[in-house]
């Protein structure tokens, strides 16, 4: 079947600017964007603040509790002196490959359960159990399994991060629009070729947010295994806490804090956050104001 | 018994593109068993355009998904010509996440074009619904004329020989529909496909069809059928369209309320 070529050029073909252009929107949307960077910062501020009160409430000794200041200090030294680079370089390192076997695990398991219907009903009562359970309770099998070494770390990362990515692909999966596979398959899509081309395009933002819910998990596990687990010659974000407690450093203790509390910010905004919205905007979801 | 054969050789002119006999497709089981469509004989020709016009929940959406291969009928005899036809439903279904041109591909690529081939193709099909300059655009930065377009263009991609289409135009405004109408008639009159198009609306059904198929509700059965020999193209505020119009509109009521009094009745 041949088709010609009308020449017609109709007008509602001009009316496609799309929204985000208008001029319009575009000034409460910078006033938008400005509020979003500056509202934290006063949040931050508050918390410094009231952090600074208590200090001064005379609550706790300042041995025990010190302020934000000398916290600050501290943690500047450790900044300037390489240590927190090193300690996070042996951490992160962790936590990337602990992510990275969860991701393909998570994946795979969770593909073969939105694809098979009984092993869903199988598995999905003791997956949705997995994912409830504190890591921690997994750190004495993994210490009798792998004794105290890089491995048991790994393997409690995995069995945090694993579960919730898998359940957040077959519940990103369960709410694809049917009209979608139903267009999908009269366009010839079946099997695998309609998971990978339909499904798994349309199920891809509440993948990712099962993938951002299994770093939060992972990077939870690690951290406990860190307090647990620690190797003399790796000188981990974790071990370093356990140190500073050990050795009654309470200004340590917390420039350490500050420092999980940051990379854990830094990777939801920055790498989550981002792939987040790049994924709204192209499917002209991004309304969002920050506020 | 159920036959459904997708790849039929249509060597004899009498073959229409899609047979229905005796077709019938019941919903829930036992005691709460709908009967959706009732024993259904319908033949569509070659290159007609056939309109099945109905109150909602007539079942003629169940109809054009058996035909679809969608849904399977409980009985009957159900044949389309020239494989899987292409399918057209009231939100465009256009994949979100792709631009204008990856969804045109998306047919060709599971039929296994060759990438020049579909790029080709994929011009000349948006210069047909008036798309050329929008290849890139994504659905959400389209209208809803245009994303009904672009998903007209999607179809037509499926190089089917019929076309179905499921109150395509059902969302749009009276005048963008208008456009539209012409825009079909003009793509259908063009491309020679087979059409099988679902509505509710009378008038519509009065601007586009060959023969117009009406349906009446629980159980949806062919109440009666019209042959529309009005010139094309055709305008929809013609006197002839008119006509046509207001006397489906009065059997539409009366097949409606015949509905209603047996409902009435059994209540």
């Amino acid at each position: 079947m041949r088709l010609q070529t009308p020449k017609l050029s109709k007008p509602e073909a001009r009316v496609a600017a799309p929204r985000a252009f208008d001029a319009g929107d575009a000034g409460q949307a910078q006033r938008a964007s400005r509020l979003a960077y500056l509202s934290p910062l006063v949040a931050l501020a508050v918390a410094i603040a009231l952090w600074q009160a208590v200090v001064w409430s005379g609550w706790k000794p300042e041995w025990v509790l010190p302020g934000p200041w000398p916290v600050a200090k501290r943690l500047w030294t450790e900044l300037s002196t390489g240590e927190v680079l090193a300690a996070a370089k042996i951490t992160l390192g962790r936590a990337l490959a602990g992510f990275a076997i969860s991701l393909v695990a998570g994946t795979l398991v969770g593909i073969t359960m939105a694809r098979f219907g009984w092993l869903r009903a199988a598995l999905g009562g003791l997956i949705a159990g997995l994912q409830t359970m504190p890591s921690v309770v997994w750190f004495p099998l993994a210490i009798l399994f792998f004794q105290l070494g890089e491995a048991a770390i790994l393997f409690v990362i995995v069995l945090g991060a694993a579960p919730s990515i898998a359940v957040g692909l077959v519940s990103a999966v369960d709410h694809v629009p049917p009209l979608l596979l139903r267009v999908g398959r009269t366009m010839g899509a079946r099997g695998f070729t309609l998971f990978r081309r339909v499904v798994f395009p349309a199920a891809l933002p509440g993948y990712v947010a099962g993938l951002k819910q299994g770093w939060a998990f992972s990077w939870r596990s690690l951290m406990a295994g860190e307090l647990m687990v620690f190797l003399a010659d790796r000188p981990s974000i974790g071990a370093r806490l356990h140190f500073a407690r050990e050795l009654s450093d309470p200004e340590g203790l917390l420039a350490w804090m500050i420092v999980v509390l940051s990379i854990g910010i830094v990777v939801d905004l920055v790498v989550f956050g981002r792939l987040e919205r790049r994924l709204r905007e192209r499917r002209g979801l991004a309304e969002e104001t920050g506020s | 018994m159920v036959l459904r054969e997708r790849v039929l050789p249509m060597n004899s002119e009498r073959d229409p593109a899609v047979r229905l006999r005796d077709l019938s497709r019941a919903h829930g089981k036992a005691e709460q068993r709908v009967l959706a469509l009732d024993r259904i004989d319908l033949d569509v020709h070659e290159g007609e355009f056939v309109c099945l016009l109905g109150a909602s929940g007539c079942g003629k959406s169940t109809l054009l998904h058996l035909v679809a291969g969608l849904d399977e009928p409980t009985s009957g005899e159900l044949r389309v010509a020239g494989g899987q036809p292409a399918v057209m439903f009231q939100d465009s279904a256009l994949f979100p996440w792709a631009t204008v041109e990856e969804n045109v591909s998306f047919p060709m690529e599971m039929r296994g074009l060759a990438p020049k081939a579909r790029a080709e193709r994929i011009a000349e099909l948006l210069d047909l619904v008036h798309l050329t300059g929008f290849a890139q655009h994504r659905p959400h930065q389209l209208s809803g004329g245009m994303r009904q377009r672009a998903a007209l263009a999607r179809a037509l991609a499926q190089d089917a020989r019929v076309l179905l289409m499921d109150e395509p135009f059902g969302a749009l405004d009276a005048l963008l529909r208008d456009r539209l109408h012409d825009e079909l008639e003009r793509v259908w009159q063009r491309t020679g496909l087979t059409v099988l198009f679902v509505t509710h609306n009378p008038r519509e059904a009065a601007r586009l069809a060959d023969r117009v198929v009406l349906l009446s509700s629980r159980p949806g059965r062919i109440a009666q059928e019209f042959e529309v020999d009005i010139e094309r193209p055709r305008r929809i505020d013609s006197p002839e369209v008119s006509q046509l119009a207001r006397k489906l509109t009065d059997r539409l009521k009366e097949v409606i309320h015949a509905t209603a009094d047996s409902e009435a009745l059994e209540a």
